[in-house]
């Protein structure tokens, strides 16, 4: 299926979790925050957070700013 | 009265260093972790971005060299130019940084100034507030706005010196000194400040502290600057306290008179 990750098209396998992404980014162990379609959705629940086609997805962490 | 009993209080934590340093604009982490050490700044902001998708995973992160244990983080709502993506910017902040509620909040007006968005500001501020969120507000030197943005319940008001990454230093230092005299929260410059000067006269006219991050990072040394801005901070704030002697037109000599034998 097709989600909307960081503003882009990206490819993965029918339900995923918000893990299964993370891992096949080679993220899970970073520091980052996720929002999906503009809701926070809490690291405790990734696991069982099940993504959706069209999902939009926004991954952040923390850089250097003022 | 000497500054370690006079400390800053923010969002009910102390701190003894009264200068707030952005982690922008460095050569690299090496350079920024080196530059924030040499301030002895406590409170340290960052910027919330996406992450690089299928970047280097083992690239090296800004946390990993401004630890949240040793520095209080101060996310930032920089580039945001409405309430709604500064709210959604704390929000993924918060959740970042494991439920720390402190955050700098920006909403900015026009890309070319910076100077911020008041009104955008104001509804955020009043979301955020409302949400638990401690806000250190980013401002114009507006007496009457930092007085509504302190009344929504900001845990510090932070009025511009002049527009960010200018280093013009303090374009209107009446309007400052208005601020900081009719606040009952701290007030702290945030931006425009070029050099150890301009930091140590605002802290001369009684800010609580004073938030920096091109004054140092553009600094051909950064590190020697960072390390000026910790005096220049120190000194203003001491001269503060020490109550400055009064202007006077003529000259008063300091050698007495009496004694003189020719």
């Amino acid at each position: 299926m097709k989600i909307l990750l960081n503003g882009k098209p990206f490819e993965l396998a029918d339900k995923s979790s918000a893990s299964n992404l993370l891992e096949s980014l080679q993220l899970s162990d970073k520091k980052l925050a996720m929002e999906i379609n503009q809701e926070i959705v809490p690291r405790s629940e990734y696991e069982h957070y099940q993504l959706h086609a069209n999902d939009k997805v926004e991954i952040v962490h923390a850089i250097g700013g003022g | 009265m000497n500054t370690m009993q006079n400390p800053l209080q923010v969002a009910g934590k102390t701190y003894h260093s009264r200068l707030l340093v952005g982690t922008g604009k460095y050569k690299d982490l090496e350079e920024t972790r080196l530059a924030i050490e040499a301030s002895g700044a406590e409170i340290v902001t960052v910027a919330i971005r996406r992450t690089n998708i299928g970047q280097n995973p083992d690239e090296p992160n800004l946390l990993d060299v401004i630890h949240p244990d040793k520095y209080t983080l101060l996310p930032n709502t920089a580039g945001c130019y409405s309430a709604e993506d500064a709210v959604r910017t704390c929000r993924l902040a918060r959740e970042l940084l494991d439920g720390h509620n402190l955050t700098k909040l920006e909403v900015l007006g026009d890309e070319k100034t910076l100077f911020p968005h008041i009104t955008e500001t104001l509804k955020a501020a009043e979301t955020l507030v409302k949400d638990g969120f401690e806000v250190m507000v980013y401002t114009n030197d507006d007496p009457i706005v930092a007085r509504e943005l302190e009344q929504i319940g900001c845990a510090a008001v932070m009025p511009l010196a002049a527009p960010i990454g200018s280093g013009l230093g303090i374009r209107n230092p009446y309007n400052i000194l208005e601020i900081i005299e009719n606040a009952n929260v701290p007030i702290i410059v945030d931006a425009g400040v070029g050099t150890a000067s301009d930091a140590a006269i605002a802290m001369e006219m009684g800010c609580d502290g004073v938030l920096m991050n091109t004054a140092i990072a553009a600094a051909k040394d950064p590190v020697l600057m960072a390390s000026a801005m910790k005096k220049g901070i120190e000194a203003g704030r001491e001269a503060f306290l020490a109550g400055r002697m009064p202007r006077k037109r003529y000259a008063s000599a300091s050698s007495p008179i009496d004694g003189t034998f020719f």
